[in-house]
């Protein structure tokens, strides 16, 4: 053997070592062949198609989020123009992005102007169309752009904390999509995901309220109370919804509230679900302020205590509790309202991790039961080996000593594979598999064109050592072309495919990498090594 | 052993007669897929692509198809559509059903069809009025939690983590040895740690319905069109990149040749999914665009081989030199394919339900591919260099530094 083939075998060793170390050998080093099991089981990772699990897409609401900052604006305009004396005939929102003003004071136009150039920097105004005059203001892409990048943001960071709340192995929680507004949220493990959805989809605003008047039947008579005009800065919000019966109107009441809460979710310190001290068998949520909050809290209750004011708790949008201020109340509060133990601690959880900016909606629900995902496992390992023997048998049968070379170089192409995917932390899949079973067609592909290519060589008189060197130099170019028009297709499929596609054709591009290292590389060595060996005008075993 | 050598067809002067078995073969499955969608008003799409509801359910035996169609009925949700599956443990037995739902109303939430399904399920096959929690579908912390609070083996303080592993023993001989289907408590016994106060106790507190929800899949309709169209995207890049590269590798005729060949496979591979039934998925996606992969890889074959004997043979004619191409590298077309077909073929008959339809769009696409490089993409070519490329005259293939290679290559 001479030193360049000594080189070569070298390399291939260091290969397979470094491979099957891959695969094997971490995280710790195995003393048994149990160990060996648990290594493999722990290096490959399996897609939540093979071990079961839940995969979720759900899309965020953004214009919510939008049509927020616009109801807010149009709040903070109203107030501005009424403390500033500029008469108008009204200020309506068009749509989540629009506002128009209408009948301005003729003489009030420049003080406008100013007032949105100076104060409202987020939104451009134009006089509206058919309005003599009215303005319409609209909110700057640029700024929109921002709310929906910073409410994806925020939504993402929420869930993400609910979600380790929850205490959940190994979730995934990533962008996903190409309209920008979709969370992909993989759990595996979790067989059937309507706890977790619940937990996910809670919209988690918390607000300590001043009440100003209630509570009413229903929201018209509450309306009736000020002729039709509610007073500057309140709201009507309804009680919480008594889900138990059917009768809505029975239950429900209506409370009108300041707009401004004194305390946010965003104040809290801690929240936590505990036994409820009045209702024996019930659960409530306790939670306790920020020091900041506590400072303009305690003030406000002692206020109001003073005069016999009222409280609500709102939750969602939803009057939770209102009550009489006792007395000064510093840093503490808590939620009631017939929760069981679990809903508390949702709840609790759900206050801890922060409000979603936006609500959610989910698009698509995937549940793969652990059962499912071993037998496909069994399945595709078992239809995959199937195939693998087949496919040697015949290649021995047909190639005989060169058909040994071809099911080396197939076996080194599989233990690079796997190991490459362990190293890389790729995930398995079903489709996966099936890339697998691909790579071990394009495998025996390279191979029978190189022997075919040598047989033909053979047959036009050169002795082995030339027709094998022929054979592998003009096999080399159809080897190159055929796997760069592979991989550059599987590219494609990895970049715009999705989920299952993106699996195969991750595995695909790896196993033809490696296949070219082994169906030429591996292969001539193993080649040239058996030529060194053989007198030269011997016959060729192929 | 050796199989077609020194095999001389003529396969060029045969074009007209494959052009009519492709046209033949594209008639078959696009009558049945307009019928399909016309006629029938149905649909290719999986609900991958079309939205819906899909609930895999196993059952301790055959399944009672007629019943849960009944209860189902009664439940309102007459669009609903069942079909039986026998699996790879139970042959000629169909213990599984697959429950198929419309999208439903939009306004509901999107899982709204699912809990009808499984209400259903629940009130005609599970064990009635126990108000315990079902064992075939319960959690392994849920089993963890409730052995912890019974303590059957009195570890006390001392248990730690034991009854969370023997509660993922138990899970995992429900899922693995018993296809995630317990009919009764006796077949945990041989868990390790199971003993009899530990079973006894579990079937104190579990109730043991006869079916278990293997799989569920909800896809909006939003999902569904936009997983439609990047499919449709992803194959339209997929087939433009390989364009690309053959046209810089040989000349643009044969990366156009090469790219109409392996649209006829996908468009006859569609065909046979609509005669034999098979529903379009995301899986069966990736099956179409491997065959891609594969038609094209047997083209290349054959056209490298053109590319390399137009140089070898300046005197012959250009139908010659491919009839020549085609019949050198047959061996090898025939051997690859072959194998590939059996690779495919084991994949088929034993890669379960999940890969059905994979891997039947691949038995389907291995021929179509194979039969196409000769039949469709090299054809294209002669009769382009009919017309365009001068009798005699064979047209220029590859650029400078590739001829350079391949005298290069020759010379060593």
């Amino acid at each position: 053997m001479n030193s360049q083939l000594k080189w070569k075998f070298v390399l291939i060793l260091i290969v397979l070592v470094v491979c099957i170390y891959g695969v094997i050998g971490q995280p710790a080093f195995p003393t048994s062949l149990a160990q060996v099991k648990d290594n493999i089981a722990k290096r490959i990772q399996l897609g939540l198609d093979l071990k079961g699990g839940s995969h979720l897409v759900l899309q965020v609401q953004l214009e919510e989020a939008i049509g927020q900052r616009c109801d807010e604006a149009i709040d903070d305009l109203t107030k501005q123009l009424h403390d500033k004396n500029m008469g108008f005939g009204e200020i309506r929102r068009i749509d989540d992005t629009n506002i128009l003003v209408r009948d301005l004071d003729t003489n009030s136009s420049g003080a406008f102007r100013d007032l949105v150039t100076n104060q409202f920097p987020d939104w451009s105004m134009a006089p509206a169309a058919g309005e003599t005059n009215g303005y319409q203001l609209t909110l700057k892409p640029s700024v929109i752009a921002d709310l929906r990048q910073a409410a994806m943001n925020q939504t993402l960071e929420t869930i993400t904390r609910r979600i380790n709340g929850l205490g959940l192995t190994e979730p995934t929680i990533a962008f996903t999509g190409r309209g920008d507004d979709e969370i992909l949220i993989q759990l595996p493990g979790v067989g059937d995901p309507a706890a977790a959805k619940e937990v996910i989809q809670a919209g988690g605003q918390l607000q300590l309220v001043r009440v100003a008047e209630g509570p009413f039947r229903s929201a018209a008579e509450a309306l009736a109370q000020h002729g039709g005009i509610l007073p500057a800065g309140t709201v009507i919000v309804p009680g919480k919804s008594d889900s138990a019966g059917p009768s809505k109107d029975s239950g429900q009441l209506f409370y009108i509230l300041d707009r401004i809460p004194i305390v946010t979710g965003q104040d809290l310190r801690s929240a936590d679900a505990n036994p409820s001290t009045e209702m024996p068998g019930q659960y409530e949520v306790d939670f306790k302020l920020s020091t900041t909050a506590a400072a303009r809290f305690g003030p406000f209750t002692e206020a109001q205590a003073a005069i016999g004011g009222r409280m609500a708790v709102v939750l969602d949008h939803q009057v939770y509790e209102a009550a009489t201020i006792q007395s000064r109340i510093e840093d503490s509060g808590r939620i009631t309202g017939s929760f069981s133990q679990e809903s508390a601690q949702n709840l609790a959880l759900v206050l801890r991790a922060g409000a979603l900016p936006a609500s959610i909606k989910y698009l698509e629900e995937r549940t793969v039961g652990p059962s499912l995902g071993a037998d496909s496992i069994r399945e595709g390992v078992r239809a995959s080996l199937g195939s693998i023997i087949v496919v040697m048998i015949f290649l021995v049968i047909y190639y005989r000593l060169s058909g040994v070379n071809a099911v080396v170089a197939l076996a080194l192409n599989l233990v690079i594979l796997v190991a490459f995917m362990a190293y890389v932390g790729a995930v398995l899949t079903l489709p996966g598999i099936a890339g697998v079973i691909l790579t071990i067609g394009m495998g025996v592909d390279s191979n029978v064109l190189v022997f075919e290519r040598i047989r033909e060589e053979l047959r036009n008189g050169k002795v082995p050592a030339n027709a094998v060197s022929t054979g592998f130099d003009r096999a080399f170019l159809t080897i190159i072309d055929t796997h760069v028009t592979t991989v550059v297709s599987a590219v494609f499929l990895f970049l715009f495919g999705t989920g299952p596609v993106k699996g195969f054709a991750v595995t695909l591009v790896i196993g033809l990498i490696a296949n070219v290292f082994t169906s030429i590389y591996v292969s001539r060595a193993i080649f040239d090594f058996h030529l060194s060996r053989m007198d030269r005008q011997a016959q060729l075993s192929i | 052993m050796e199989f077609f050598h020194g095999v001389n067809v003529n396969w060029m002067g045969k074009a007209k007669y494959f052009v009519i078995l492709s046209l033949l073969l594209l008639a078959v499955g696009w009558i049945s897929i307009f019928r399909t969608v016309f006629v029938k008003h149905g649909t290719l799409y999986g609900i991958d692509f079309r939205g819906g509801t899909l609930v895999y359910v196993r059952f301790a035996g055959p399944a009672p198809i007629d019943q849960i169609r009944k209860g189902l009925q009664q439940a309102g949700l007459s669009n609903s559509t069942i079909q039986g599956i026998s699996d790879t443990r139970s042959v000629g037995s169909q213990n599984d059903v697959v429950i198929g739902l419309e999208q439903g109303q939009s306004n509901e939430s999107l899982d709204a069809g699912k809990q009808r399904i499984l209400d259903v399920l629940q009130k005609t096959f599970g064990a009635a009025g126990s108000g315990k929690p079902d064992f075939n579908s319960v959690s392994a912390p849920a089993i963890a939690a409730d052995l912890t609070r019974k303590d059957p083996l009195s570890l006390g303080a001392a248990a730690g983590d034991r009854y969370t592993q023997l509660a993922a023993r138990l899970l995992s001989a429900r899922d693995t040895d018993h296809g995630g289907i317990v009919t009764s408590f006796d077949q945990i016994k041989s868990v390790e740690g199971a003993t009899p106060t530990v079973v006894n106790s579990l079937a104190s507190d579990f109730s043991l319905s006869s079916f278990a929800i293997r799989d569920a899949e909800i896809v909006g309709p939003k999902v569904g069109s936009q997983l439609r169209r990047q499919a449709i995207l992803a194959t339209l890049y997929a087939l433009g990149g390989m364009l690309v590269y053959i046209a810089f590798r040989f000349e643009w005729v044969y990366g156009a040749a090469a790219v109409i060949a392996v649209f006829h496979d996908v468009l006859i591979t569609l065909g046979f999914f609509s005669l034999f039934h098979f529903e379009i998925s995301l899986t069966v996606i990736a099956a179409l665009l491997t065959l891609v992969g594969y038609s094209m890889n047997d083209t290349i074959v054959i056209f490298d081989r053109v590319r390399e004997n137009l140089r070898l043979m300046r005197r012959e004619s250009f139908p010659d030199v491919v009839n020549k191409s085609i019949n050198q590298t047959l061996s090898r077309t025939i051997l690859t394919s072959g194998l590939t077909f059996l690779t495919v073929l084991v994949l088929f008959l034993m890669g379960g339900e999940v890969l059905r339809g994979f891997s039947f769009a691949m038995v389907v696409g291995v021929v179509v591919g194979t039969y196409s490089s000769f039949g469709i993409a090299a054809p294209i070519v002669v009769v382009w260099n009919k017309y365009y490329g001068g009798q005699g005259n064979p047209i220029r293939a590859g650029s400078a530094a590739e001829k350079r290679a391949v005298v290069a290559a020759a010379r060593r």
